[in-house]
């Protein structure tokens, strides 16, 4: 997690420049974050890496892809419900109970709905946090791609699908919980939430899957399937004509990156312990998008780290000058995607190409 | 019978709300490909015209005819504006003109905020607009009625603009072959901008519509936006007629599986018919045949 330095390396530091910055990301969080951060910045820091964790498969699907995947927040919502699912279930059972406190309250009858019914063995409901947006991601990318449906159309097909997803949740206060979606959330697979020491290891499980979904997320775009991809992205009929199909390339990054959303979507439940329509509509899921175009879509380090600055800066100071930041929030997105495609990871590409006076080049959406 | 009757009307007069507020986007997005999410806070924008009219004329019948060119221009205005600050740098990356228009909506958003406030305000319908219309045991509604004459007007004058007038052909060449357009004079840059002038102005009387229907409020736009973006998209890209003909087939759908389902599961199910759709038909209802590969 350090920055790109621009100077051309030697080959050996070039060799050791991925690995040595991934190192020193992991010291920074799993060693020096937990040490110098209080429980509650702790926790905090939790819910930004559940966002960077998006922000991986964003960078993949759309840095590298070309694909602008303006859904994510049904994926991520899809693996948070049914890991919220499992939670208040175990929860309800701890007490006694055979239903959750919401659906005593305002549920139509006694009776589980028949679909929560699974979600009460842990293997199934962990399963389903990736597996049911992986297949949601699967049977829309099908039929989009197939067809060669063009970028713009995807986009706002993917936008509809988060505000239909959001709208059908609401709809049904007695088996989703409604408005307020799933909350009050106490226990972990058997930790209690409340206890300080059990969200640390929560915080240490996400920064783990981060780091390792990183890893996998750079073998990947260093693999054959990357470079592939980003030949779809750059110019999807030259691929056609090499005999390749550049609809399954594009479902692959859609799907992989629908997966670490719902993953991510599963992990924010224990560390903010609520879920709810309001986290996956339409608004959320361009913040998805936002937070890895702001660092940079195409570099990895960039989108991660942007997407973990845009939430800080949305918390800290959308409660000290919630009008301020409603401005510079839309000031930064105008500037950043306006004027600095490549996001702030292209800083220094940008100021190295305007002293060598080479012509940017235009990047196809 | 006026059950299938009474549910038509309401489909069709979702229809001509969709008609109004897809209108102007099937200008800036179909014709220009500019996604432009702010489109939604120009509503808005008319919204609050007609509300900021209505204070200073007191007559709600007056002040809802004024209100229409008003906000028209207003729109209109800050379309262009917005065209010529940001736009017209992006129109070789038309992706990234959504998540830039998004940051200008949600300026917007807060500057309605600011100066209105947060709680949503109200405008008095004209008295002629507050009943309802009997006829063979089927209720029209005054004001729903008005929208769907609103709407097919603007279509009107909004096909006769396109079709008939210079500026009209000129918008057609540049959407059709910008480089020709260009090197047979004409300035397409200027021409772009007339373009987003006229398509953010309808935005602007579609906002206005809105106020006989539903509250006034900072986030009404969001409320629109993507189902007027389904609409364009269903009825191919610049075509007037596919957004026309999609609108109404999209509301009669919605109104017809709200009666029989839910509101909630109605909007699943239109998805998926859309999704379907473009399987059928990928670049849309209609689709304009041009010589360029693209």
């Amino acid at each position: 997690m350090t920055t790109i330095t621009e100077t051309p390396p030697t080959p050996l530091t070039a060799r050791l420049r991925v690995p040595g910055a991934f190192a020193l990301g992991a010291v920074l969080l799993l060693g020096v974050a937990p040490l110098a951060l209080s429980d509650f910045r702790l926790s905090l820091l939790a819910k930004y890496l559940c966002y960077a964790i998006v922000a991986v498969g964003v960078s993949l699907a759309w840095g590298r892809g070309g694909l602008m995947v303006l859904g994510q927040g049904v994926f991520f919502g899809l693996g948070g419900y049914a890991m919220a699912m499992h939670l208040k279930l175990t929860d309800a059972a701890a007490t006694g109970e055979t239903l959750p406190d919401f659906m005593q309250l305002y549920g139509t009858g006694d009776a589980l709905p028949w679909w929560w019914e699974p979600f009460a063995n842990p293997g199934f409901a962990l399963a389903m946090t990736v597996l049911l947006p992986m297949a949601v991601a699967a049977l829309l990318g099908f039929f989009v791609f197939q067809r060669r449906v063009k970028g713009a159309y995807f986009a706002i097909l993917s936008q509809a699908l988060a505000a239909a997803l959001s709208i059908w949740l609401i709809g049904q206060q007695a088996t989703t919980g409604g408005t307020n979606g799933l909350t009050d959330i106490q226990g972990f697979f058997g930790y209690s939430l409340d206890d300080p020491v059990n969200q640390r290891m929560v915080y240490f499980v996400i920064a783990a899957v981060l780091l390792l979904l990183m890893a996998a997320a750079r073998q990947l775009f260093v693999s054959r399937y990357g470079e592939l991809l980003v030949a779809v992205r750059d110019s999807e009929e030259r691929v056609r004509f090499l005999g390749y199909n550049p609809a399954n390339v594009k479902l692959v990054a859609y799907v992989v990156a629908a997966g670490m959303a719902g993953l991510a979507g599963a992990l924010f439940v224990p560390a903010v312990g609520i879920i709810s329509p309001a986290l996956i509509g339409i608004v959320p899921s361009i913040g998805f998008v936002i937070g890895a175009a702001v660092g940079g879509r195409a570099s990895l380090v960039g989108a991660v780290l942007g997407a973990i600055a845009v939430a800080w800066a949305q918390s800290t100071l959308s409660d000290a000058f919630p009008a301020a930041w409603t401005y510079l929030q839309g000031l930064l997105f105008v500037l950043a995607v306006g004027f600095l495609p490549g996001g702030l990871a292209s800083v220094g590409v940008v100021l190295r190409r305007r002293r060598t006076r080479t012509p940017a080049t235009g990047e196809t959406a | 019978m006026t059950v299938i009757l009474n549910q038509s009307f309401t489909g069709i007069s979702i229809g001509a709300v969709l008609l109004l507020i897809a209108l102007g986007l099937t200008l800036t997005f179909g014709q220009m490909g500019v996604i432009n999410m702010a489109h939604g806070e120009f509503i808005m924008t008319g919204a609050y015209t007609t509300y900021v009219l209505q204070k200073s004329i007191s007559n709600a019948g007056v002040s809802l005819l004024v209100a229409l060119p008003v906000a028209f221009l207003v729109a209109g205005a800050m379309g262009a504006l917005l065209e010529w600050l940001l736009i017209r740098r992006l129109y070789t990356r038309p992706l990234d003109t959504l998540l830039v228009t998004w940051g200008v909506s949600l300026m917007l958003q807060q500057l309605a905020r600011d100066v209105f406030g947060a709680p949503n305000v109200q405008t008095h319908a004209p008295d002629l607009l507050t009943g309802n219309i009997s006829m063979g045991g089927v209720t029209f509604a005054s004001s729903r009625l008005f929208i769907l004459g609103l709407a097919l007007l603007s279509v009107l004058a909004l096909t006769i603009v396109l079709r008939l007038t210079p500026l009209g052909r000129r918008i057609r060449a540049v959407v059709q072959n910008r480089d020709l357009a260009e090197v047979s004079g004409i300035a397409t840059g200027r021409v772009d901008r007339v373009t987003f002038f006229i398509g953010s102005g309808l935005a602007g009387v579609a906002g206005v519509a809105l106020t006989l229907v539903g509250p006034i409020g900072p986030t009404m736009g969001t409320n629109y936006i993507v189902d007027a973006f389904l609409v364009v998209v269903v009825g191919g890209i610049g075509q007037l007629k596919g957004s026309v003909l999609t609108a109404f087939a999209l509301g009669v759908l919605q109104s017809v599986l709200e009666y029989s389902t839910t509101v909630s599961v109605a909007k699943v199910i239109v998805l998926v018919a859309i999704v379907a759709f473009l399987q059928w038909r990928p670049q849309g209802l209609y689709t304009l045949r041009t010589r360029s590969l693209a």
